[in-house]
Parts: C-alpha cells; structure tokens; sequence
C-alpha cells in the first residue's frame, strides 16, 4: 500500500521514514545469512543502517521544513489494531536526531566492531544494533499508543541485549539486570497514561481511544490529567534518567559497546524528552503552571547531581554518562520553563523555552554521541576505560584528541560550538521569566538560573579533567604506552559529528528558523521572525536590544586569533622548535605517578560538597620504617557512591524482600497443600461467584 | 437412531466417565490406574462420537478419533513404558482414609450439579445434562491430584482433569474449535514426555518417586 510504485517517484517524508525503518529491519535478515563472515557482516548491515539513517534524516528534516502531517494507517498487528503512523513536525525532529546520529554511529561502527570481531562473535551486536534503531524509529513515528508501546519496548529490549553483549562479566549483568528492570516499571506507568487517556477518549469499553488522535480530542478532567501526566513522566523519566530515576544510566550506559553507547545516551533516552513533549504539549494539551514548575525543578535537580557525580568519576564513559543525566537536566529545565510560559498564556515565551529544550536535545544527541564515540576509541585502542590508568593519547592519537576536544568544548558550553547556543537560550528564557504572573516563579526561577550557571561551570570545570587526564601528560600505565590512532572509518564518524556540532554552533539562526514550526504546532507561536530579524548571522531570541549573539563572528574571531598567534609563534622563524623533557623543577626524578590524578583533580568539589556523596575514603601507610612519617608505601582508597541509592532504592529494595520474605509462609514444599490451594480457590469461585 | 436414545446413551456413557473418576481415585495400583484412565478415555472418545452423529457437528468426529488415540493409546502407552522401565510396577500406595477421599467426591458432584443447574437449565444442547458430570471429573481430578503422593498418580490425576476439561468443552459448546483440540493434544503428548522425564529427575535427586520427599526443597529462610 505505502510501497505503490508511484511514491518511488515523488517521494513524500513518511515513506522514507518508513523505509528507513523498513532498511533497518531488512537489515537483520543478513545476521544468519552471513553468520560465519564477520567482515563481510560489519561492511553490509552497518552500510544498511547507514543508508537506513541517512533516509530517515533526510525525511525527518523534509517534515519539519515542510510543516508536514502525513498519517498512514499500516494493518498488520493485531486484527481490529491497525499500527498508525504518522510524521508531524515533532516526530520528523527526532527522527533527525536519530537518523543523524544513526550514521555517523553506523559508519563508526564499521571499525569500532571489526575491533570487537577479532575477539567474539558479533552477531548478536548487529542483530540487535539495527533493532534498536529500528524500535526508536517506530517511536517517534507511532501514531497510537499500541504501536508505541510495542515499539518503545522493542527499543528497550534491544538495548538490554546490547548493554549485556560482553555478558560474561558480573558488571555488565547487573547493570543489564537493573536497567531491565527500571526499564519495565517505566513501561508499566507509561501504559497506564495512554491507558487513563484512552479511558477518556472512548471509555473502558472500546479500544478505538488507543489512537494518539483519539487522546487529543478526549476531554480529560483535569484530576485525570494530572494523574496521566504524573505517570508519564514518572515512566519517561526513568528512561531519560532523572534524577532521582538515573541510577540504572551510569550503571548501563558505560558497559555497553561504545557506538552503542553513544546511541543510547544520545539518542534513546532522547526518546523520552519525545514522548513527554507529546503527551503534555499535544495529547493532554492543557497544562497546569505547576507542571512545568514539576518539570523545571526535577531538571535543575537533574542537571546539578548529575555533573556533580560526573566530577567524581574517574571511568571515562560513566563520567560521560552522568554527563547525560546533566543534560537531560538542561533540555528539560528548557521544556520545564515553556510548558510554565505555556500556563501562562505567553506563546512567544513558551516557544523561546521549547526551542531551547529542543535545540539543546539535537545537540547533546551530537556532542554526547561524539564523546562517546571518542571514549570508544580510546577503549579500542587502549583497552580500559580507567582514565588513571591513561594519559598523553594526544601524542599517540592526535585525531580522537582533536575530535575529542571539540566535543569537550561543545558541551562545556562554550562559543563557538553547538552547546552554547542552547544553553544561551536556555538563559534567554530564563531571564524573561519576570513577566511570569507569579510570584512564586518569581522568587525561585532566578535562583534555577544561577543552578544552571553553576553545572554549566562545573561542566567545564569536569571536562578539563577529563580531557587534560585522558589524553594530555604522560602515561600513566603501559595501556596508555604502545597505542595508535583508530582506523578511517572510526574518524570519519566521529569528525562528522565534530562538523555538525560546529554547524549548528555557527548557524543558529538558521536552524531555529528550520525549527520553528514545532512551538507554532503545540504553542501557537515561533521565534524565527524575531530570532533571525536581522539575517542569518545574528541570533536575537526576543529582539536584538534584548540580546544577540553572532556564532559565526565568534568562530571567526576565534580563527583569527589562532591564526595571528600561530603566525606569530612560527611564521617568521626557520628553525625547527626545539622539544626538550618539562621542566621539573631541578627535581630530576619525574614520573608519571606525580601527575594530577582524577581522583586528586576532583578533590576540591567533592570536600566543599561532600553532603550529597556518600563518600568512603580511607589512606593507610604500609611498611612503616623508623617512624610514621617515613612509610615506604600508602594505601589509598576511595568509593564515591550515589547517595539516591541508599535513600530511595535500598528501601524499596528491602520491602520487596520483606514481602516476598511473607510469603514464604505458605511455602510449605508440599505439592499436595498448593493443589489445595488451588482447589479451595476453585470451590469458593464456584460457589461465591456465581 | 432417536434423539432420545442418542441422549440416554451419552447420558450413560458420562455416568462411565464419572464413575471411572472415583475409580480412580480409589485404586490403589499403579497398572490398575493406568487401565482405568484408559478406560476413561475409551469412554470419553465413544462419548464425543456419539455426540458428533447426533449433533451432526463434523468435526467432532475427529476430537473423538484424537481422543481416542492419544488417551486410550498412545499416553497409558508411554506411561506403561515408563513404569515397566522405572521399575515401579510393584509399588502399592498408603493412602489416608479412601472412604472420606470418596465422601469428598460425592459432595464434589452434588456441587457440580448444584453449580451446573443454572447453565442447563437454558441451554438447549443434547449433552446438558453432562455438564455437570464434566465439571465433577475435573474436581475429581484435582482431588486425586491432593491426596495422591506418588509421582505417577498425580500424572495421571492431571491427565483425568485434562479429560475433565475436554468433556466441559464437548458438553457445554460441543467441543473447542479443532486448532485449540489440536493445540492443547499436542500439549498433552508433550507434557507425558516432560512427565517422564521429571520422573527420572525426581528418582535420582531423592530416590523415590513419593512427592512428599519433595517438601526438602523448601527454601530455609532462617528468619
């Protein structure tokens, strides 16, 4: 039906977004084809699902400039429950995100896994690599929340198999364990929304109120709403991992293979800032204040905690994911601040809000992704990702470090690259937030301004630690000895996205224009005609006396002071520079071990804050000679744990114990006394049920 | 042949069944089960024939013919098997007070009809009557399957109670559609299979196949 001859012609977004996702589902046919020819596996799906992604960009980003709203209706599924799809502005966004990230993380993954193949079979990894990306697809392009549903487990499933791949070590089975586990009760709460939202939308009796079009046009009350949208966001905030829901994220995410990896933090629990957009803005459609006051605190929560724990890492892809957990922050304290200007009744206030939450999505999906694709190749060619034990990569493997440190830049916020952009927005909608009638708003939103301004810092501040340990000094162990830069198609990957964060640095007026459709859908009004008033150079949010920013003008600064500093370093002197060992001092007796450590960097932030870390730190000497001021060695240990663990989970963790411990009561291990049960069941049915 | 003698014939053949239930649930050898559950088969196919000419419902043919093969044949076969080749043949069962096991059953049937009475009063089939009889073959099933401690005593009361449930079906709509007849066979076959199997598992692990050995395997809490 959707394949007719005719759409090969003149294609329309929601066909290629189909084929897209149609390519990646063909894709795992070639698993058991070609099982026993590794390479030639690698080389044809990840070609397919770089195809695949490129489709499902390209029709996402059709969508959103043409404003589309293509629905189809698929019948396959259960008989009476066909699978609609459709392809609105918002969904053809995320699309984008998953498409763009799709393809730099499937032509990375034509290296990354030939890595992997020398050691372990990796069927498994493809197989479950084009699923992924096929559950997230269907995702955004569900329609109802039967296709939704099947879809968003598809998606979680598949990941589960991912994050266990190397499943042989205990870490990576219980983060699997606990991720799978959280995943399911976020399943279950989301179903229940649709479910309450469906209720309203035909009543118990009929299924026809599971189609997303049927919830739109359902008059919710306004308690029901507010139990939908706490459910949703309970079940969707899991999978974003806000806190206090994160602690399976920095568990999972780091375990994973890295490409996959990237696409989870940068793409899956996007997924989630998609559904919670779609059921506030457009299925509930009618918000409350509080609700985005709800959603702004929990990102603010989310953003400091989850840098702060960041900082305390020294595993270079668990740090990245509590990055992930920040930045979850930052796009929702964005979509937080629209659905309050929302409230409110301030459409041009609440598109400056969402375009920031969305813009700051887009980028993270870039800058995160390329981060951990920058991790993974570190991982590839030093084999641990204990960033004490690395250091000096930039000699051995000066593109991964350039590559790295422009997403270091990027999300650290800083001109000219993509991270600031958004995080500029996200100021811009703060600082206007004095129109808001509240004054409770008032009082509490500047002081979320100044949080944001401090992760933002400690961003930074998190980032120079983890590039300067990573890949600047000297090695620190024989991993770090001995490596060489990865192959092409790794670098490819990975400069691609380096390219698209500096893009979308460089040209923000241009894609708020691109994105401006989105907020006139569920808000009523854009930005784009005062954001680029004055052409595509200067971006002006609210108008150019207000504020205005130029990333194009800063990169171009920026080059030219590079280029003056270079010239006058180099330009005119002939000799070769001279490259001599680093002064130490007279001391003479330098090694690796008096470097900065991760652990000796951080310590400042985690002594002032050390309230919120459950921290176990113990140092001992050993072999004491004479006297202990001499020990010939010293001990030193320290665990930094998350505190949420102990306040919230351990609880719930020992009441399932407790209850589960209850039951057992009836446990008698006689087969005999549970038939009884069973038939005593039957007879009072029987009797009493009549 | 009259509609009438039809239904006294399937009225008779249920009473079989029905009595072949407390059989089973007085006998005390393990061949004697065996024999008995086969009969109770052999009675349950003739049973859904008879019902399959008199209804005229031809599909119900087949439900007989699959009945017959695989309960009457081919399941006492592998338990027969089994048995011969577990070397079991000789065990007798110490069974508390078979007279209240059976006083049970009585008050089991006179509930079933009692349960039954509101259903037959409208249907309009000639197996009404029987419905009754079927749910008590069920409950006599699972009543066997409590106070029975042997392993292959509890198959086979599991199996009665599967013939149970395909007599309710016969009765109540004259049979299950034949993909779910087919379906729950095949469960069926393959479950006398995984019986099987468990039987050896169960004599190595605690050599014997009496179940109330089984109470070791409750978990020690230590509270």
């Amino acid at each position: 039906m959707i394949f007719a001859p005719e759409l090969l012609a003149s294609p329309t977004p929601i066909f290629l977004a189909t084929l897209a996702v149609s390519l990646w589902l063909a894709g795992t046919l070639l698993v058991p084809v070609l099982a026993r020819r590794p390479v030639w596996l690698i080389r044809s799906a990840f070609s397919l699902a770089t195809l695949g992604s490129a489709l499902a960009a390209v029709g996402g980003a059709w969508a959103v400039a043409a404003a589309g709203n293509e629905a189809i209706v698929l019948p396959i599924g259960i008989p009476e429950l066909p699978f609609h799809l459709r392809l609105d502005p918002l969904a053809g966004f995320f699309l984008v995100v998953i498409g763009a990230m799709g393809f730099f993380t499937s032509i990375y993954s034509l290296g990354y896994v030939r890595g992997i193949a020398e050691r372990r079979p990796v069927g498994g990894l493809v197989l479950f690599f084009l699923l992924f990306l096929a559950g997230m697809g269907l995702v955004v392009l569900a329609d109802d929340a039967f296709l939704f549903l099947v879809a968003w487990e598809g998606m979680t499933v598949s990941s589960y198999f991912l994050v266990v791949f190397e499943h042989e070590q205990t870490a990576n089975q219980k983060a699997g364990f606990l991720y799978l586990l959280m995943a399911h009760v976020g399943a279950i709460t989301i179903l229940l929304a649709f479910g309450v939202m469906a209720a309203f939308a035909t009543g118990l009796t009929s299924f026809e109120g599971y189609a997303f079009d049927a919830m739109r046009r359902a008059d919710i009350a306004p308690g029901w709403a507010t139990a939908a949208f706490l459910l949703a966001l309970f079940g969707f905030g899991l999978k974003a991992g806000i806190v206090p829901l994160h602690v399976w994220l920095p568990e999972a995410h780091p375990v994973a293979p890295s490409n996959v990896s990237a696409l989870m933090s940068g793409v899956m629990i996007k997924m989630a800032i998609y559904g919670i957009i779609r059921v506030t803005f457009d299925l509930l459609a009618a918000i409350p204040w509080w609700w985005g006051a709800l959603v702004l605190a929990l990102g603010l929560v989310s953003a400091l905690m989850g840098v702060l724990y960041a900082l305390m890492q020294h595993d270079l892809k668990r740090l990245l994911a509590y990055h992930s957990v920040e930045n979850i922050g930052i796009i929702l304290i964005g979509i937080g601040l629209g659905m309050t200007f929302h409230a409110f009744d301030l459409p041009e206030l609440a598109a400056l809000g969402l375009i920031a939450g969305l813009y700051h999505t887009l980028n993270h999906a870039l800058f995160k992704g390329l981060l951990f694709l920058g991790a993974g190749a570190v991982q590839h060619a030093t084999h641990t990702r204990e960033m004490e034990a690395l250091g000096g990569l930039i000699h051995r493997m000066p593109w991964t470090a350039a590559l790295f440190l422009v997403g270091c830049i990027s999300i650290s916020a800083l001109p000219p690259f993509n991270g600031f952009v958004s995080e500029w927005l996200t100021y811009q909608a703060f600082l206007l937030s004095p129109s808001l009638p509240s004054t409770l708003l008032n009082i509490l939103v500047p002081i979320g301004a100044a949080g944001l301004a401090l992760t933002s810092a400690l961003a930074a501040a998190c980032f120079v630690k983890a590039f300067g340990i990573t890949f600047l000094g000297q090695p620190r162990s024989r991993h770090a000895q001995n490596v060489s830069e990865v192959g092409i198609t790794m670098r490819i990957g990975m400069a691609g996205l380096a390219l698209a964060c500096l893009l979308l640095g460089i040209l923000p007026a241009t894609l708020i224009d691109w994105l401006d459709v989105i907020p006139r859908q569920f808000v009523g009004a854009g930005i784009a005609e005062s954001a680029s008033s004055h052409g595509w150079l200067w971006l002006t949010p609210i108008a150019p006396e207000r504020a205005s920013y130029s990333g194009t003008i800063v990169f171009l600064g920026i080059g030219a002071i590079i280029g003056l500093t270079w010239f006058a370093l180099h330009g005119r002197r002939h000799r070769a520079p001279r490259r001599g060992p680093a002064w130490d001092c007279g001391f003479e007796k330098m090694t690796p071990r008096m470097q900065y450590t991760a652990t000796s960097f951080s310590m400042p932030i985690r002594v002032f804050f050390g309230a919120l870390f459950k921290i176990r730190e113990r140092s001992s000497p050993m072999h004491v000679h004479r006297h202990a001021a001499f020990p010939e060695r010293v001990s030193y240990s320290l665990h930094v744990d998350d505190r949420f663990w102990g306040w919230i989970y351990k609880p719930v963790s020992d009441a399932a114990f407790w209850i589960a411990r209850l039951t057992t009561r009836i446990q008698g291990g006689r087969i005999q006394v549970y038939l009884i049960y069973s038939f005593l069941t039957i007879l009072v049915l029987l009797i009493f049920g009549r | 042949m009259s509609p009438v003698f039809l239904a006294q014939v399937v009225d008779l053949l249920s009473a079989l069944v029905l009595l072949l239930g407390f059989g089973l649930l007085a006998q005390r050898r393990i061949y004697a089960l065996l024999h008995l559950f086969a009969w109770q088969g052999l009675f349950l196919a003739a049973n859904t024939a008879i019902v399959a000419y008199g209804a005229g419902v031809r599909h119900l043919y087949f439900s007989a013919l699959l009945t017959l093969v695989m309960k009457v044949a081919l399941i006492p076969y592998i338990l027969h098997v089994l048995i011969q080749r577990m070397k079991i043949e000789r065990d007798v069962e110490t069974m508390v007070n078979v007279p209240l096991t059976l006083l049970i059953g009585i008050a089991l049937v006179v509930l079933s009809y009692n349960v039954m009475s509101p259903i037959q009063e409208f249907s309009t089939l000639m197996t009404r009557s029987t419905l009754a009889i079927a749910l008590a073959t069920v409950m006599l099933g699972l009543l066997m399957m409590i106070t029975r401690r042997h392993a292959v005593a509890q198959v086979i009361g599991f199996l009665a109670m599967e013939n149970g449930l395909f007599f309710a079906a016969t009765s109540a709509t004259y049979g299950m559609p034949m993909v779910v007849e087919l379906g729950v066979a095949l469960d069926i076959l393959i479950a006398a299979l995984i019986f099987g199997v468990f039987f050896f598992q169960i004599r190595t692990t605690f050599e014997s196949l009496d179940l109330s050995k089984m109470a070791r395997l409750k978990e020690d809490v230590g509270e």
